[in-house]
Order: structure tokens, then C-alpha cells, then sequence
């Protein structure tokens, strides 16, 4: 396993992978939080959601809701493009030349690649997950609610969470092994995530087939998923699949993204 | 055999840019793979990596199918340019290489040491000289102590003290033994510290020998007055221009018996067939 301990080195030294962790964490806090504390505290409250929605969307009980909803769009699109920049790149770099001759097989060098860039996700969720407890509990502590920590159902949000994260990661990889670069990889990647199943969904509405197809996409099953655990008030989140099948069809695109990028990455020449 | 190729071919369409090329590389050798810009050897060093796929044909690498771990452990390479990340620093990036090749921490120094880095091992390698950068190409094929170093150009950019100080770098490996396959465009260089050449052009092995056969008998070049007079006096001498070229070795003689004929003598010296000479001379015999 040096394949994996080799990228976790270069991923954890790599400055573009704690920017996006960064900028993702103080995105979940401002969404999450701060807007929602402000609008609480006499802001005037024009959205939609009356100030008991606010308080219940920050409650710590309700951190796992607060975790998941963000990742089907934002959260996955920067989770995407730091897998293919991890992946594009080393393309232009050079590095996947240094590291196919290195000596481990390709199927283990991929590996390596994938495992490392999981548990770089992993820890992104983590820490959101970290980050919102301590936000929410924070915002209870200040506004001197009666709260409680999060019950086990957490563990189902942050398994969904884990799941959407996975596939989009997959995605990311998959988009970074096509495109052989990062600029493409990424263009392509953002656009699909934040543009184009929106586009559909709104294609949707007119045409009865798109808008079965746009619940399945892979955008539309994470916020299916999310929407199925809790998740709401955020973009992206849905409700109209069951939390099962959308699982299944992100375990699907899981499979096929990464089954899809391992085997050009072992079959095509590298020059 | 370190290295055998047997018409080993590759194929973009239908143009064959490495064309049944049958090379071999002897244990204890610098083997100089010789030619110009688009000659093939890049796609031929590939090939032996694993990270082309022939079109047709084939190659053992220490007896190991090319691209398989067993061929690759045994094989330090830098193609093309050195490929490592911006953001690591020279060290950390032999670390990652080690990781996966599975050397430890001291082989890391070690090759440091060999290339001559180690006072700019913490720097970023987005901030190294090129001359640097090679060296830490060569530094990353050291480690693992592979029993075959392939260096594709590897004095590709450099100024003429990076030059010098990589041939040194090589030669000072060949002295332990190292094998040492070496591509090049430039005939001095091969010539410098090569045992045996390859030649290819146009995807096609022309030549496999050793230099002084490549170099072919060496000619002179003699300039003397009278010339008409010169050039009766030296049989088998041709003129070009102002000079006469003659393949001979020895000089003192030929100019002992021009100066006994009272011919003064105003240049003699070795005539340096150019790489293009060479490869004219061969790809017109082909
Ligand atoms: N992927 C590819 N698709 C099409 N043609 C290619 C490809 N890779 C290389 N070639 C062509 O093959 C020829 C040989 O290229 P190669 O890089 O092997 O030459 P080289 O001898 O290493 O040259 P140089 O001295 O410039 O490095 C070139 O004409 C190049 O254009
Ligand atoms: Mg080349």
C-alpha cells in the first residue's frame, strides 16, 4: 500500500486540497449559520422560513440534516473538482508518467489514488460534520436554547453523506482520466453539477420523460438521498425518490465512474 | 541481455513511428540510442516502461515483460522531462517516488547525495533551475538501486555546464558498473560517454554498434600549398574546396612526406563528421 501512502503524502502537502476544504467549511458555516443566526436576530425574515425552521435547522440535534444538505450541489461540486484537479493535473505535470514506471501495477497505482483521495473526503465530511456540531452548539449555547447532541440517526445522514461524496469524487477522477487535464476536467465538471441538471430540471417540467431522467441523474440521486435523510432548505436537495433507490443509484455511479476511469487509466498509453 | 527488442513496432495510423526495431542492450554498457528530433526514441523508451503498448512486436526488459512490476522495480527511468509535483519540495518529492517504489528514507538520501542536491532538497521544485529539476529526474530513477538507468535526454535544455556536469553524473555511474541506456540527438554527447549506439531515423534502427564503428574510418583534413601538388602526392585524397580529405590515421606521416616534397603545410586536422553527415551517409546506404 506505498501507492497510497505515496498520493496521501502529496494530497495532504498539496495547498489546493486545504484551500477547497477551507473555502467548503466556510461555506457550510455562512449557509449554515451565520445567515440563518442573523435572520434570526432581526434581520428582516423574508424568506419563507419562519424563525421556528430557523432555529430548528441549527439545532445540534439536527446537525446530520445540516451536513448532508450541502453536499449534493456545492459541496459536491467542490469535492469534484478536487478530484480532478488531483487527478488532471498530474497529467500536465508529468506525475502519472513518474508514477506508472514507478513499479507498482496500474490497477494498484489507481488504487493508491482513489484510496487516498477517499479518505481526504472522508476527512472533508468529517470536519464538516465537526465544524456544524460546534457551530450548532455554539448558536444554542449563545441563544440559550434547551438542546441535545444528535441521536444515532446522525450515522444515516453522515452515511449518506459519504455516499454522495463518493460519487462525486468518482465523478471528479472519472472527468480527470477522460480529459487528461485539469482545466477541462474541472469546466466540465462545475458545469454539470451546477448548471446542467438545474437546465434539465427545468426542461423537467415540460417534458415528462426528462424530468424522470433528471431525478436520477447523478446530481438529482444525491439530493434525492439527501432529501431522503433529512436534508432540506438547501439547492440541490430532492424529494422525489426513495432514500434506497437513490442510494442505489449513486452506489451505480460510484461503481461505474470508478470502474470506468481504472480501466482507461490501465488500457490507454500514457504519452 | 538487459534489454531485447524484437521488430518492435508502433503505429499512429498508419505511420509506423517505431519500425521493427531490433536493439539490445548488454549488462555493464552506456548504450547511446542516437537520432534527430521525431526519430522515435521517446515512443521506443516508452515501449520498454510499459507505458505504450506495441503495436507489434516485442521486448524483454531483465527478462520481464516491459510495464510489470518485476521489470519496473529493476528500472530507474527519467523520460521526456522530469514529471514531479510543483508544490513539493525536491525531498518530498523523492519521498513520494520511494513510497511507491518502496525505498526507505535513507535510499531518498542517498540519491540526493548521488545527484548532488542535498543543500536544495527543501525547496520547492517549481523553483528549481532546470539543470536541478533534470537532477532530481536522475535522483528519482537512482533510487531502489536499479539494475538499468534509462535517461532520455537527459541533457535536453541544459547549458553547457549542465551538460557537462550530467555527462559527468553518468559517466561517474557507468565507473560502478551502473547500465546505463541513454538517448540523445547529440553524437558528441554519445560519443563522449557511450560504449555502443543505436541509430534510428525515421522509426528505424540503421545502426547498432560501437561508436568508433558509427564514426566509421576517420578522415583528415589537410590544407597545403601547392594543393594540386598535395593531393598528387597523397593517394587516395580528394579535394573539397581549399582542402584535401583523406582517410588516414596517422598524420605525422603525411605530413613528413608533403613538407620532403617541399609542400608547406598550413592546417592539418581531423575531420569531424557531423551527426547529419553520419545519418545522410546511412539513411543513403539504406
Ligand atoms: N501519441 C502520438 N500520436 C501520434 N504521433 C505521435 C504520438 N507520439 C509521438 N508521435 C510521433 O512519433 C514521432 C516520434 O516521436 P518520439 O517522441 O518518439 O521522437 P524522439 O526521437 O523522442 O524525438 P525528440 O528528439 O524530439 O524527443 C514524432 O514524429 C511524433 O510526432
Ligand atoms: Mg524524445
Amino acid at each position: 500500500m506505498g501507492s497510497v501512502k505515496a498520493e496521501l503524502l502529496r494530497l495532504w502537502k498539496w495547498p489546493a486540497t486545504w484551500v477547497l476544504i477551507g473555502v467548503w467549511l466556510v461555506m457550510t458555516l455562512t449557509f449554515g449559520y451565520v445567515f440563518n443566526y442573523l435572520a434570526l436576530n432581526g434581520g428582516t425574515n423574508t424568506r419563507s422560513m419562519s424563525q421556528q425552521q430557523l432555529i430548528s435547522a441549527m439545532q445540534p440535534e439536527n446537525v446530520g440534516a445540516a451536513v448532508v444538505r450541502g453536499l449534493p450541489m456545492f459541496g459536491g461540486a467542490i469535492i469534484l473538482v478536487l478530484a480532478a484537479l488531483a487527478v488532471g493535473s498530474g497529467y500536465g505535470w508529468g506525475t502519472w508518467k513518474t508514477t506508472l514506471t514507478a513499479g507498482p501495477r496500474r490497477v494498484s497505482a489507481m488504487a493508491g489514488t482513489l484510496g487516498a483521495l477517499g479518505i481526504v473526503v472522508v476527512l472533508l465530511v468529517a470536519l464538516t460534520f465537526v465544524v456544524n456540531l460546534g457551530a450548532s452548539i455554539t448558536v444554542a449555547s449563545l441563544e440559550g436554547w434547551d438542546w441535545s447532541l444528535p441521536g444515532l440517526g446522525v450515522f444515516k445522514a453522515l452515511g449518506a453523506s459519504l455516499l454522495i461524496a463518493a460519487m462525486w469524487t468518482g465523478f471528479g477522477v472519472f472527468l480527470g482520466v477522460v480529459t487528461k487535464g485539469p482545466a477541462l476536467a474541472v469546466g466540465l465538471g462545475l458545469m454539470w453539477a451546477i448548471v446542467t441538471e438545474n437546465l434539465l430540471r427545468g426542461v423537467g417540467s415540460l417534458l415528462g420523460p426528462v424530468e424522470s431522467l433528471t431525478k436520477v441523474l447523478p446530481g438529482g440521486s444525491a439530493g434525492n438521498l439527501a432529501g431522503a435523510v433529512g436534508g432540506s432548505g438547501a439547492p440541490g436537495v430532492l424529494t422525489d425518490l426513495s432514500g434506497t433507490t437513490a442510494a442505489l443509484f449513486l452506489l451505480g455511479y460510484v461503481v461505474v465512474f470508478v470502474g470506468a476511469a481504472t480501466f482507461l487509466k490501465v488500457r490507454r498509453d500514457l504519452v | 541481455m538487459i534489454v531485447t527488442t524484437e521488430k518492435l513496432t508502433k503505429r499512429y495510423g498508419d505511420r509506423a513511428v517505431v519500425d521493427e526495431v531490433s536493439l539490445s542492450v548488454r549488462r555493464g554498457e552506456v548504450y547511446g540510442f542516437l537520432g534527430p528530433n521525431g526519430a522515435g526514441k521517446t515512443t521506443t523508451i516508452r515501449m520498454l516502461l510499459g507505458l505504450v503498448k506495441p503495436t507489434s512486436g516485442s521486448a524483454r526488459v531483465l527478462g520481464e515483460a516491459p510495464g510489470t512490476p518485476r521489470a519496473l522495480l529493476k528500472v530507474g527511468s527519467l523520460i521526456e522531462g522530469p514529471g514531479f509535483y510543483p508544490y513539493l519540495s525536491g525531498r518530498d518529492n523523492l519521498r513520494v517516488h520511494a513510497a511507491r517504489r518502496g525505498v526507505g528514507k535513507t535510499g531518498v538520501e542517498a540519491a540526493l547525495e548521488q545527484v548532488d542536491l542535498v543543500g536544495a532538497a527543501g525547496e520547492k521544485f517549481r523553483r528549481y533551475s532546470l539543470g536541478m529539476k533534470q537532477r532530481l529526474g536522475v535522483a528519482a530513477a537512482l533510487l531502489g538501486q536499479p539494475e538499468l538507468l534509462i535517461l532520455d535526454e537527459p541533457t535536453n535544455g541544459l547549458d553547457p555546464a549542465g551538460m557537462a556536469d550530467m555527462r559527468d553524473l553518468v559517466r561517474a555511474l557507468a565507473a560502478q558498473g551502473q547500465t546505463v541506456l541513454l538517448s540523445s540527438h547529440l553524437l558528441g554527447e554519445v560519443e563522449e560517454i557511450c560504449d555502443r549506439v543505436g541509430v534510428i531515423a525515421q522509426g528505424r534502427l540503421i545502426a547498432e554498434s560501437t561508436v568508433e564503428q558509427l564514426r566509421g574510418d576517420s578522415q583528415l583534413l589537410i590544407r597545403a600549398d601547392p594543393l594540386e601538388k598535395a593531393h598528387v602526392l597523397i593517394e587516395g585524397s580528394t579535394v573539397h574546396g581549399d582542402a584535401l580529405h583523406v582517410r588516414e590515421k596517422d598524420a605525422g606521416v603525411l605530413v613528413r612526406v608533403l613538407v620532403a616534397a617541399d609542400v608547406d603545410v598550413r592546417e592539418v586536422r581531423p575531420l569531424r563528421r557531423t551527426l547529419e553527415e553520419v545519418f545522410f551517409e546511412m539513411t543513403g546506404a539504406a
